[in-house]
């Protein structure tokens, strides 16, 4: 019988949509070990929204009262300090930038085996195996994991919001933390924008769209839609929009249940970054454009016509 | 000062890769220095010299990495460190780079977020806690000041001003530097600069790669006319279910 860890990422006092994903994920493997279910949430998460963490799969949620915001270091400290005390077999986070960066210092603070990016639940059958996009999309691959404690990051959609509702109360944790040696000097955030590695649906718009005045086509469309807005490197490299909006090898890889591309005629490393996406929509006014091949509906044709027509449509059908 | 960059061997981003057999084919395919490295590298090089410092590249491969090490020579690194083994798993190539930064010493040890092949995104991580260091990833932007460093660390939706005294770890991606070509003279020189093979320290991987597979291809695309774009939104609706 072995345990399962399960970082929140939480904001404002609700965990992130991610995160209770990531719970649903270590439920489905702690059922299978006869094991428990431990989230473990800093001061981020508030008590009156744990019932939702609990929702989702949580038999125990310890807090933190005394921790907020962390940083990457942090949440390891405090993750790696919870597995311990539980003897947990498996750590599960939700892929994120900070996730991402704790999940091999956790690995490290307790020999454990990790491994990013999974993207379904594992196979018991033989050991531990997870499969995982490699070659930035280009491949998956099936790794076996060694040894009694494992760590991984799950990518979005991996298992999908499955409830599995658990009593999962908050008790209170207090581990032993060193303070980070890394001093955050300036935070430069944009407020009451869809984050792009956590939407549902993302709208893209490459140079098909001409000028950076172009895009609020896109934004229209995206809001429509509930979307986040990205783009192409090129669009990034020439500062139409900005970085962190650039999906693809070296910018953000998104596997949204549906991503929309117009006027990106897909260059293998902009498809890369969107290849794990469920439905992909591609309008483009090129019918040999490449990223046609690799779509689910395409539309032949100008985006400055069908974009705005697409945008009506969707108003009134939804 | 004392800067270490970290490089994988990767296939070019544009190559489609086959597998054979569960494996990569990578017969015939144009290996680099992965993007992401390739950032690292180009600021590492302007850090050398801003600095007037020495700047040594290190992977972990078998001896067809070396022309790829080569090139990082030619980019401007000042010597370079091979150590002969496969790079199996993320722990295994993490404590070969931290053994010998336990004994170099490094004030900066750069490498790329990930490497386009595995995807891992860990090294850097691990780097820096085996050896007890901060680690900022992923480092878009990196100024040196005294014996501390400013960096512009992405976070979600945004980027944070970070200050970190060194040594420390940086896993960097774009805009940190443009990547830089080498030139003739760098060609020329690269190939006599020091390229010492050290065979590796004691690791066991914890991961192992069972095999590759092509992912699943999509179904044939569904194209609908230009002037009937509700038909997409009835498709999205009811056959993929996704609005």
């Amino acid at each position: 019988m072995s345990n399962v860890i399960v970082y929140i990422e939480a904001e404002n006092g609700e965990a992130k949509k991610h995160s209770l994903e990531a719970v649903a994920y270590g439920a489905a493997v702690a059922a299978q070990w006869g094991g428990q279910t431990v989230a473990v949430a800093t001061a981020d998460l508030s008590a009156e929204h744990a019932g939702e963490v609990a929702k989702y799969g949580a038999d125990r949620i310890l807090h933190i009262a005394g921790a907020s915001n962390p940083q990457a270091s942090d949440i390891a400290q405090l993750v790696a300090a919870a597995a311990l005390q539980t003897n947990a077999g498996l750590v599960v986070l939700a892929k994120s930038i900070a996730g991402d960066l704790a999940v091999p210092m956790i690995g490290i603070k307790l020999g454990a085996a990790v491994v990013t990016n999974v993207t379904e639940v594992p196979n018991l059958a033989h050991g531990f195996t997870v499969k995982r996009a490699a070659y930035t999309g280009k491949a998956v691959t099936e790794v076996q994991l060694e040894g009694s404690i494992k760590v991984i990051s799950i990518k979005k959609n991996a298992i999908g919001l499955v409830e599995n509702p658990k009593v999962g109360a908050l008790e209170a944790f207090a581990p032993t933390m060193a303070a980070s040696s890394i001093m955050v000097k300036e935070v430069q955030k944009q407020t009451g924008e869809l984050l792009l590695p956590e939407a549902d649906i993302v709208v893209s718009g490459g140079r098909g769209l001409k000028g950076p005045e172009n895009w609020g086509m896109i934004m229209d469309l995206a809001h429509t839609l509930h979307a986040a807005t990205g783009c192409s490197k090129p669009v990034s490299d020439i500062g139409w929009r900005p970085h962190h909006e650039h999906v693809g090898q070296t910018g953000i890889k998104v596997s949204p249940n549906l991503y929309v591309a117009v006027g990106i005629s897909g260059a293998i490393q902009h498809l890369a970054g969107v290849s794990s996406s469920k439905t992909i929509v591609v309008i483009n006014k090129d019918p040999e454009a490449p990223f046609f091949k690799a779509a689910d509906y395409g539309i032949v044709g100008d985006a400055f016509d069908i974009v705005p027509k697409l945008t009506a449509a969707l108003k009134s059908a939804m | 000062m004392k800067i270490l960059i970290c490089i994988s061997h990767v296939p070019d981003t544009n190559a489609k890769i086959p597998f054979k057999d569960g494996q990569p084919d990578l017969n015939g395919i144009a290996m680099v220095i992965a993007p992401y490295d390739d950032f690292a590298l180009a600021r590492a090089v302007e850090l050398r010299d801003e600095t007037k410092g020495k700047l040594t590249v290190l992977n972990v491969g078998l001896a067809d990495t070396e022309p790829t090490i080569r090139k990082a020579l030619a980019i401007g690194a000042d010597d370079a460190i091979r150590v002969n083994a496969k790079p199996v798993d993320a722990y295994f190539v993490a404590s070969q780079i931290a053994a010998i930064a336990q004994v170099e010493k490094y004030d900066i040890i750069m490498l790329g977020r990930e490497s386009s092949d595995f995807n891992g995104g860990m090294v850097h991580g691990m780097v820096a806690e085996i050896l007890g260091l901060p680690c900022v990833v992923p480092c878009m932007k990196m100024d040196l000041a005294g014996d501390k460093a400013v960096m512009y660390r992405e976070i979600e939706g945004g980027k944070e001003v970070v200050e970190v005294a060194m040594p420390f770890v940086a896993g960097c991606q774009e805009p940190i530097a443009e990547w830089k070509i080498p030139n003739m003279r760098g060609i020329m020189s690269a190939k006599s600069k020091p390229l010492k093979v050290v065979e590796p320290a004691a690791a066991t991987n914890h991961t192992s790669v069972v095999r590759y597979e092509m992912p699943t291809q999509r179904g044939t695309v569904k194209m609908i006319p230009a002037d009937q774009v509700e038909q997409l939104v009835g498709f999205l609706k009811n056959e993929a279910k996704v609005i």
